[in-house]
């Protein structure tokens, strides 16, 4: 029974740990994919210019609000422009940037067959 | 026949790409921010310059009269090229400048403000910076005119004499 309890209690504490853990990760992976928009080219995470520190701030107070990821993406991109996310949105301004690769990738796939299989038959 | 398609297609796709990305070559690529005007003006609560209150922004911005939100700090260099412009507008009646001290030293500040003159209504301070991220800026010195709540025009960096008579002339 005092094992159980013991077992119970380290659960305990290891899911708090996790927890937090969870929050930060989230933080860093936000700041990861903001541009910092003084030295571009740098992300939020790895710039310590005012303007990044700032946003630093802001991402956390916006997590500790209960504000998901998307929500945070969104009030920065009402805010900057959708430049200011690393990965651009699909949208119909990115249709052609996010099918390229697939479409080279069956054309490719396609001149391949063409040459060398349909060859060797 | 069939086999004179494939180098033609190639031929043309490479060129559709090198002028892609000829292009861009020449494009700028320092990005600044779409001047989103017409935008509705961020409620916050701040902390007042030379005094402990906060003041909530609603009680700030009036309709029917035009402000100048000012984004300024005594370490920035370009804010003392702006100053004599503030100076000048202060004496508008029809425009109130808020200033807004970002990230800033209160004893500096002070002695910014001694030395060049106060041209500001309401002073609120911005220690982390987080208030200037619900206005959208980045940088200082930024300024917002603003009328009946809503920003009608943006302006990053330092005022200059033709920003100040574009200024005077939308006020008018």
């Amino acid at each position: 029974m005092k094992f159980l309890n013991y077992f119970i209690l380290i659960l305990f504490l290891t899911n708090l740990n996790s927890l937090r853990a969870q929050d930060e990760d989230l933080q860093i992976k936000i700041t990861k994919n903001l541009r910092c928009l003084v030295c571009q080219g740098q992300s939020i995470y790895d710039s310590d210019s005012e303007f990044a520190n700032s946003l630093k701030i802001v991402v956390k107070q916006k997590l500790a609000d209960g504000k998901n990821e998307k929500e945070i993406y969104d009030f920065l991109k009402k805010k900057y422009g959708e430049w200011i996310l690393f990965n651009p949105e699909f949208n119909k301004n990115t249709y052609f940037l996010w099918l390229l690769p697939i479409l080279m990738f069956i054309i490719g796939g396609a001149i391949i067959f063409r040459l060398f299989i349909i060859k060797n038959k | 026949m069939k086999f004179k398609i494939l180098p033609f297609f190639l031929i043309i796709f490479f060129c559709i790409i090198f002028y892609i990305f000829y292009k861009g070559l020449l494009n700028s690529n320092i990005y600044v921010p779409k001047n989103n005007t017409e935008i509705d003006i961020p409620i916050f609560n701040a902390k007042v310059f030379n005094s402990n209150n906060e003041l909530n922004s609603e009680k700030i911005f009036k309709d029917d009269k035009f402000y100048i939100m000012n984004i300024w700090s005594s370490w920035c260099v370009p804010c003392k090229s702006e100053h004599p412009f503030l100076m000048g507008l202060s004496n508008q009646e029809n425009i109130e400048i808020i200033g807004l001290n970002y990230k800033d030293n209160k004893k500096n500040a002070k002695k910014f403000l001694k030395e060049l003159g106060n041209p500001y209504k309401i002073i609120l301070l911005d220690k982390h910076g987080t208030i200037s991220i619900d206005w959208g800026a980045y940088g200082v010195p930024e300024s917002f005119l603003i009328y009946n709540k809503k920003i009608i025009k943006k302006i990053t960096g330092p005022i200059d004499k033709d920003l100040l008579i574009e200024i005077k002339k939308i006020t008018k």
